[in-house]
C-alpha cells in the first residue's frame, strides 16, 4: 500500500470494519442458533443421525475423559491433603475433592477434554464436506444441512456432556480416594463420610446443569466453524484450529457467569 | 414477463449481479433457456460460470436481478420454499459432491428418503434404475472413496436423476477426466437428454463436450453473456470474443477468479 495514500482516518475505518465484521459472525452465529431450533421442531427428526453422533461423541469420548478425571482426582487429593495438613484438617480431603470435582473441575475439564476432542472433529468432518460441496449438494437435493448434520451433533453433546460429567465425578473422587487412602491413610468410609456430609445435591446439580450449556457451546462453535469454512484443506486446518480456541474459552467464561449466576439466585 | 425469449423459458436471468468481498463477478448476466434444449455456458476458468450456475438452483443469491427457474422467482424463496425447485432441478457438481460417509447406495436414495415414503424395495429399484443409466449396474456396496474420478462423476449423476428431474445442471461434468471417461460423460448428457427429455445446462471451458452436447452455447466473459447461439452459428461466429475463445486466446483465463 502507498504509505502517502493512508489517511488518518484508515485506522478508524479499519477498526470499524474490524468491529462490523465482528457483528456479523456474532448475527450469523445466532441465526445458526434459531436454525436448529427451528429444525428441531420441525417434522423429520433425524433421531439416527443423533444416535450415531452419541455414541461418537459419548461413548468414544469416555476413556480421555475417565483418564483426565482420575489422575485430576489424585492430584486434587494430593495437593489438598498436603494443604490441609497445614490446619490439621487432612482427614477432611474428601470434602474437599468432592466439592471441588461436583461444582467446578468435573463439569470444565470435562467440557474442555470434550470440546477439543469432539468440537475438532465436528469442524474438521463437517468443514471437509463444505469446501468439498457436499454441504451444497446436501442443499442441492432438497434437504437442509442444519437438520442432517447440525441438530444431530447439537443434541449429541447436549446430552453427552451431562453423562460424561458425572462418570468423571464419581471417578475422580474415586481416585482421590484411593490415593487419601495409599498417601495419608485415610480410610475410605471416613473419605466418603466426609463427601455425603460436606457435598450437597445441589452442588452436584449445580455443576451438570452447566454442562448443559457446554454441550450446545461445543457443538455450535464447531458446527460454525465449520459451515464457515473456506480455502480448501488449508481452511479446514484453520477453522479447526479456531474451534478449539473458540469453545474452550467460551466453555471457561461462560462458567464463571453460570457460577456467579447460581450464587446469585441459589 | 417480456420478449418472445421468455416465452417457453425453463430458467431466466435478468441483469443478475454478484459479487464477493466488493468484487463483482457477475455483472448483468441476460439468459434465458427453454424447454428440453441443452444450453452451454461456456468460459475461462474464474469467468463466474459456477457462480451462475449455482444461482439456478438457489445455493447462490444475487445482489441485484431476478432469477426464475420454472415460473418461480427464486430470490423471493426462503430456504424451505426452494425445495420444489430443488427437486425438479438437479445439480451435478464438478467434484461429484459425493456424501464420504455413505455408500453408493445411500448416496443416490438420499433424495428418494428425503422427498418419498417409498418402501425400502421400491428405493432399491430406482437406485438400481439411475445407476443402470449412468452404466454402473452393481456399485451400490461401494464407498465413494472406492471409486475412480470417472465413476464418482456418473455416481453423482445418478444420485442426480434419482427423482426424475425436469432440468439438469452440469458444473465442469468432464474436467479432470481422461479422454476415454470425457467422451462417456459426454455420451451420458445426450442419452439422458433423449431418454428423459430433460432441459440440461452445461457450464465448461472444454469445446469438444461443449458441441458435442448443445443445442445452443452461451460465452460468458467479464461477468455477462457476450455471445450466444446455436452450436453451430457459434461455431462458425465471426464475434471477436467467441473466436478468441474457440481459437485458444489466453486472455479468458482470468487470474484471481472464483472456482466457486
Amino acid at each position: 500500500m502507498n504509505r502517502a495514500s493512508r489517511s488518518p482516518t484508515s485506522g478508524v475505518v479499519a477498526l470499524g470494519e474490524r468491529i462490523l465484521a465482528r457483528v456479523d459472525t456474532a448475527g450469523e452465529f445466532t441465526l445458526l442458533a434459531m436454525l436448529t431450533l427451528r429444525a428441531a421442531l420441525r417434522p423429520g427428526f433425524p433421531w439416527r443421525e443423533s444416535f450415531r453422533q452419541l455414541e461418537a461423541v459419548g461413548a468414544r469420548s469416555s476413556t480421555i475423559v475417565l483418564i483426565t478425571a482420575l489422575f485430576t482426582g489424585m492430584v486434587l487429593a494430593l495437593q489438598t491433603g498436603i494443604a490441609l495438613a497445614r490446619f490439621g484438617a487432612k482427614p477432611y480431603v474428601g470434602s474437599v475433592v468432592g466439592l471441588s470435582l461436583a461444582r467446578e473441575l468435573g463439569p470444565v475439564l470435562t467440557a474442555l477434554m470434550v470440546g477439543g476432542r469432539v468440537g475438532a472433529g465436528i469442524t474438521a468432518e463437517i468443514g471437509s464436506m463444505q469446501v468439498t460441496e457436499q454441504v451444497d449438494a446436501i442443499r442441492s437435493l432438497g434437504a437442509d444441512p442444519v437438520q442432517k448434520l447440525v441438530l444431530p451433533r447439537m443434541l449429541a453433546c447436549v446430552l453427552a456432556l451431562p453423562l460424561l460429567t458425572i462418570c468423571a465425578d464419581v471417578l475422580g473422587v474415586t481416585g482421590g480416594m484411593l490415593l487419601a487412602w495409599g498417601q495419608f491413610g485415610i480410610e475410605p468410609h471416613f473419605y466418603i463420610s466426609t463427601i455425603v456430609n460436606t457435598v450437597t445435591v445441589s452442588d452436584f446439580a449445580e455443576g451438570i446443569a452447566k454442562t448443559f450449556v457446554f454441550g450446545w457451546i461445543i457443538a455450535m462453535v464447531g458446527c460454525f466453524s465449520a459451515l464457515q469454512t473456506t480455502g480448501g484443506t488449508v481452511g479446514v486446518g484453520r477453522a479447526t484450529t479456531r474451534t478449539v480456541v473458540t469453545a474452550s474459552i467460551a466453555v471457561l467464561v461462560s462458567d464463571f457467569f453460570m457460577s456467579q449466576l447460581m450464587v446469585l439466585l441459589l | 414477463m417480456t420478449g418472445a425469449a421468455s416465452a417457453g423459458a425453463v430458467i431466466e436471468f435478468r441483469d443478475v449481479h454478484k459479487s464477493f468481498h466488493g468484487v463483482e463477478v457477475l455483472r448483468g448476466i441476460d439468459l434465458s433457456i427453454v424447454e428440453g434444449e441443452t444450453f452451454t455456458i461456456l468460459g475461462g476458468s474464474g469467468s463466474g460460470k459456477s457462480v451462475c450456475l449455482k444461482h439456478m438452483v438457489g445455493l447462490m443469491r444475487p445482489r441485484r436481478g431476478s432469477v426464475r427457474v420454472l415460473g418461480e422467482e427464486l430470490t423471493e424463496l426462503n430456504e424451505q420454499q426452494l425445495v420444489p425447485v430443488r427437486t425438479a432441478v438437479s445439480m451435478i457438481f464438478q467434484s461429484a459432491a459425493l456424501f464420504d460417509s455413505l455408500n453408493v447406495y445411500e448416496n443416490v436414495a438420499y433424495a428418494l428418503r428425503e422427498h418419498t415414503k417409498w418402501p425400502e424395495e421400491q428405493v432399491g429399484a430406482r437406485v438400481a434404475e439411475c445407476l443402470e443409466a449412468v452404466g454402473l449396474a452393481g456399485v451400490e456396496a461401494l464407498m465413494p472413496e472406492e471409486l475412480s474420478g470417472g465413476m464418482r462423476k456418473r455416481v453423482g449423476v445418478a444420485r442426480g436423476i434419482a427423482m426424475e428431474p425436469r432440468v439438469i445442471l452440469y458444473d465442469e461434468p468432464t474436467t479432470g477426466l481422461d479422454p476415454a471417461n470425457q467422451s462417456r460423460v459426454g455420451e451420458l448428457i445426450r442419452t439422458l437428454q433423449t431418454r428423459l427429455h430433460v432441459t440440461s445446462v452445461v457450464v465448461t471451458h472444454e469445446l469438444e463436450l461443449c458441441f458435442d452436447v448443445s443445442d445452443r452455447v452461451g460465452l460468458l466473459k467479464d461477468g455477462r453473456i457476450v455471445a450466444e447461439g446455436s452450436a453451430d452459428a457459434m461455431r462458425n461466429s465471426t464475434h471477436t470474443d467467441v473466436r478468441a475463445f474457440l481459437d485458444g486466446a489466453r486472455d479468458h483465463d482470468q487470474e484471481g477468479g472464483y472456482a466457486t
